[in-house]
């Protein structure tokens, strides 16, 4: 199973971005591999409809979940019907490192 | 006569808060609150907050255009009495589901939806503890089972129909085009 992570940079130190459409980064985490991929957003700097790109940038890449800090109006209904699971942390001191453990409890 | 049956309204998230009290000298303690449905104060974001206009926020929220703008003239006409007579505001009620569930985990304070109606939540999604709660208002969010169905041209795949969305906003999980 794939989980993208919205990240502020690319490394696993990097602390999570609290935007979904905007973030700098996304890290996809395969569980099953264990491996760890960084894409540089494409949208961080759209002027609008960065979100629904976004989606459409991780969906392509198959995740089934994806964690940030919150999702946008439009992003919240086309996440769903795609049945991707939404993971919203507020945390805003948590780094990619930190969710990846979490994620494989 | 009897009413028509209201149609169930599409909210995304609860407000945050409960309500507004006036405040200055000459209020009147003993005046009746004004009641904002939350239909209605989903309305007054997606339309002022928000910024889309009532079609695109009447298909947010499941509704036609046409109730969506008694909604939203509803909404106004009750805050601008609040605002004039000084009454307390309180938001609550109303027709309403979720567009999905949300949980809420109290071990790693994260919040995540349920992706897959079927299946039951039991542990988090982002740290596997069972000290999870569920977010909503157990009494208005019934989400209520459609029959229909939009399938995928290329792969079969099903993605349930909902109503005032258009065919062609829906798009393939897998193939990644529109249904």
């Amino acid at each position: 199973m794939k989980v993208a992570i919205t990240s502020t940079g690319n490394s696993l130190d990097s602390k999570l971005d609290q935007r979904f459409g905007r973030c700098a980064y996304f890290v996809i985490y395969d569980t099953e591999t264990k491996a760890t991929e960084y894409f540089p957003n494409p949208n961080k700097d759209a002027p609008d409809g960065a979100g629904p790109a976004s989606v459409q940038f991780i969906a392509s890449r198959k995740v089934s979940k994806v964690v940030s800090g919150d999702f946008g109006i439009k992003v919240k209904p086309l996440l769903e019907n795609l049945q991707i699971q939404m993971i919203t942390l507020k945390n805003q001191e948590k780094t990619i490192g930190e969710i990846i453990e979490m994620l494989n409890h | 006569m009897r009413l028509r049956r209201r149609n169930w309204r599409k909210v995304i998230e609860m407000p945050p808060i409960n309500g507004f009290m006036p405040f200055g000298k000459q209020i009147k303690t003993q005046t009746e609150p004004v009641l904002l449905l939350v239909e209605e104060y989903e309305a007054l974001k997606l339309c002022d907050y928000d910024g889309l206009n009532h079609h695109q926020a009447a298909e947010l929220m499941n509704i036609s255009r046409s109730t969506f703008t008694r909604i939203y003239t509803s909404v106004r006409q009750k805050l601008a009495k609040a605002f004039v007579e000084g009454r307390t505001i309180s938001i609550g009620g109303g027709k309403i589901y979720f567009d999905s569930n949300w949980y809420y985990c109290k071990t790693c304070k994260c919040h995540f939806n349920d992706q897959n109606h079927n299946i039951e939540i039991t542990e988090c999604a982002l740290c596997g503890s069972k000290n999870i709660e569920a977010k909503e208002d157990s009494e208005q969010s019934d989400i209520q089972e459609e029959a229909e169905y939009c399938y995928c041209i290329r792969c079969g795949h099903k993605i349930a129909k909902r109503r005032g969305q258009l065919r062609s906003q829906s798009i393939c999980a897998d193939c990644n085009i529109e249904l």
